[in-house]
């Protein structure tokens, strides 16, 4: 809840402005394009690599002469110079999106962004937002370049007309822990600087100048989330132990450095699954190993000593990088991705396997190998993994002890897990993939969605069959799907014997209280006896008493 | 005047990054006029905007002219960077 802050694009539709004479007007683009590079260079001063590989391209595009030449014949013709520059965008826009290139098409929002600057200035005003005391700022939508330089910590919240929970604005909120709603329409056109502005992220609520029984209905709701905040706060260097004794590791997933520092501070206890995708995605170059390195290094760095899984790349299936140049496949999720996609450009997985290597020095490595589904894939990325060692040592490079491990996701896999047992240090069980393989059910598929049941019979039974192979064997058994992180999966999970549960930060205080809630004995007869019945909702039915207990 | 033909063999074709590389080489040469073509369609080498518009993928072929002072140093320059693929 705070004062709004309302950011109002150039109003399309402002009267054209009495044009000047051609000279007039054409002096007037020049000079909004110096200020222009004079913005984008700044906000490259405070950018991040990635940013800054957009600002650049920005400034390409603010030089280009066949942009500069189109406006000038406009303005010629005795046009403005703001529908000058809106003409020339558009036209340009226009031609990238009628490209078939998907990542192309895209480009037409950077165009757009350039003119919106360029129309910006040459009524003396810049684009971005500037927060002076602490606010919720209000827009139709944002893009990157208008978040770049924003104080993160005069930030209330995002309120935004367009956009969804993949747009620039849901992302950046997530990440940085500040409540968002999206796609609020007619907000803009309600609201005012200085307005009371209540927000409600979860739920998704939006209230204007708030009455005084909404105010304290918001008061309460902030205040409680200040005193769950501190408890979960005092209680996250607890450990993960049942009150008879049986520890469980809860760690935390992460897409990147930066969120390996952030589970540590939620008390993960390590990172049982770090995303590698983060360094592929968003770019138009694969990264190179240096640069692989100095993450997987700061990724090390940031979990002080505790382990950390690093999960090599997993592409393909849904996630594509355009350019991988990837084929187009009938049943992606069952075609080439993660291993598969890594047998088939060895050089990829080298470059990859290299810089996990090199920055073993850095703390306490674990390397996991995604959708292996028997012993070939293991063995022939183990062997990947041993030349590239051999490799490294005889360029001198040193290389500390890590350990290996495979994503257990396809069910051959996990039928099959004896076998491979005694060639793993550890499994981590994928619940996300599992789940969908062994259920048949596509869990992007909102028609299928109450048929997607991580407690199923079928899906407990493979992973009882994952846990005892794996501790016959004396090798541990993490899980670093969403199972984990649901009360009702943790508890099962628990009962199972699963030695490691690994889960979105935000999640891990609700988990941990229940683990040290929930004496083990009680959770392991609760799976024993799930492992017999037939259908999921028995299954939920059964364990629904214990987690009323454990919480 | 010189003219080339060329194969884009780097994995994305003259995507943003590998067209930004291509311009800023192409503004080494001032007074050097430097066009691109792909099928019908002409457009000089230092407007990055143009180029994106080309749409030019992996595995097609253009067809870069330079004429004027510099004509064959700026070919050689730029055939240097799609054949080492523009550093992908």
């Amino acid at each position: 809840m705070g004062p709004a802050v309302v950011y109002r694009e150039a109003q399309p539709d402002r009267p054209a402005a009495a044009a000047g004479t051609p000279a007039e007007e054409q002096a007037r683009y020049e000079a909004a394009c110096r200020q222009a590079e004079a913005e984008l260079s700044q906000l490259a001063e405070r950018a991040d690599s990635q940013s800054r590989e957009i600002l650049s391209a920005h400034q390409l595009m603010l030089q280009d002469p066949e942009l500069h030449g189109r406006v000038a014949q406009a303005i010629q013709a005795g046009q403005p110079a703001e529908e000058a520059v809106r003409a020339a965008v558009e036209q340009f826009a226009g031609m990238l999106e009628a490209l078939d290139d998907q990542y192309l098409r895209e480009r037409a929002a950077d165009v757009r962004d350039v003119g919106r600057r360029l129309v910006a200035a040459l009524s003396g005003r810049t684009v971005g937002i500037r927060l002076e005391r602490p606010a919720v700022v209000i827009a139709r939508d944002l893009a990157p370049t208008d978040t770049i330089g924003l104080e993160r910590s005069l930030l209330l919240g995002f309120v935004t007309e367009q956009g969804g929970p993949t747009s620039h604005t849901s992302i950046l909120a997530r990440s940085w822990g500040i409540p968002a709603v999206v796609a609020a329409h007619g907000v803009l056109e309600a609201a005012r600087d200085g307005m009371t502005v209540a927000l409600d992220g979860d739920a998704g609520e939006v209230v204007l100048e708030p009455d005084a029984g909404t105010r304290q209905r918001y008061e309460a709701a902030i205040a409680r989330a200040r005193q769950q905040a501190e408890r979960d706060r005092a209680e996250a260097s607890l450990p993960g132990e049942t009150p008879d004794g049986v520890r469980v590791e809860l760690a935390g997933n992460a897409g990147s450095p930066a969120e390996v520092a952030l589970a540590m501070a939620k008390g993960a206890e390590g990172v049982g699954l770090l995303r590698s995708e983060f360094l592929f995605m968003g770019r138009d170059t694969a990264p190179t190993e240096e640069e692989q390195y100095q993450a997987y290094a700061e990724a090390l760095r940031n979990a002080q000593g505790k382990r950390v899984i690093i999960r090599t790349l997993d592409v393909g299936g849904d996630k594509d990088i355009p350019y991988l140049g990837l084929p187009k496949e009938q049943n992606p999720f069952l075609g080439v991705r993660a291993l598969r996609l890594c047998f088939r450009r060895p050089e990829l997985f080298r470059t990859q396997l290299r810089a996990l290597l090199r920055a073993s020095v850095h703390g306490r490595l674990a390397i996991m190998f995604p959708m292996v589904s028997g012993l070939d894939d293991l063995r022939r990325a183990k062997a990947a993994l041993a030349d590239v060692r051999r490799a490294l040592e005889a360029e001198g490079h040193p290389v500390a002890d890590y350990e290996v491990g495979i994503m257990v996701e396809i069910p051959s896999a996990a039928l099959l897990a004896e076998h491979l047992a005694p060639e793993v240090d550890f499994f981590s069980i994928g619940t996300n993939d599992l789940v969908q393989y062994t259920l048949a059910v596509d869990r992007g598929n909102p028609e299928l969605a109450s048929m997607y049941q991580p407690c199923h019979p079928a899906v407990l039974r493979l992973i009882d069959r994952v846990v005892r192979a794996a501790h016959d064997h004396s090798k541990w058994v993490g899980v670093c799907g969403e199972m984990g992180g649901l009360p009702e999966g943790a508890l099962l999970l628990l009962g199972l014997g699963v030695d490691e549960l690994s889960m979105a930060p935000a999640l891990l205080p609700r988990i941990r209280r229940l683990v040290r809630a929930t004496p083990f004995a009680k959770a392991r007869a609760v799976a024993e006896r799930s492992l017999a019945l037939g259908t999921p909702e028995e299954v939920l039915t059964l364990v629904e008493p214990l987690l009323r207990r454990g919480e | 005047m010189v003219e080339r033909t060329f194969t884009l063999t780097n994995p994305t074709g003259l995507h943003a990054r590998p067209a930004a590389i291509f311009v800023k080489e192409v503004q080494k040469f001032a007074g050097t006029e430097i066009l691109v073509r792909k099928g019908e369609r002409e457009v000089s080498a230092r407007s990055l905007l143009s180029l994106l518009s080309l749409g030019i993928g992996q595995g097609e072929t253009i067809v870069i002219r330079c004429e004027g002072p510099q004509e064959k140093e700026a070919m050689e320059a730029l055939a240097a960077l799609i054949e080492g693929g523009f550093g992908e």
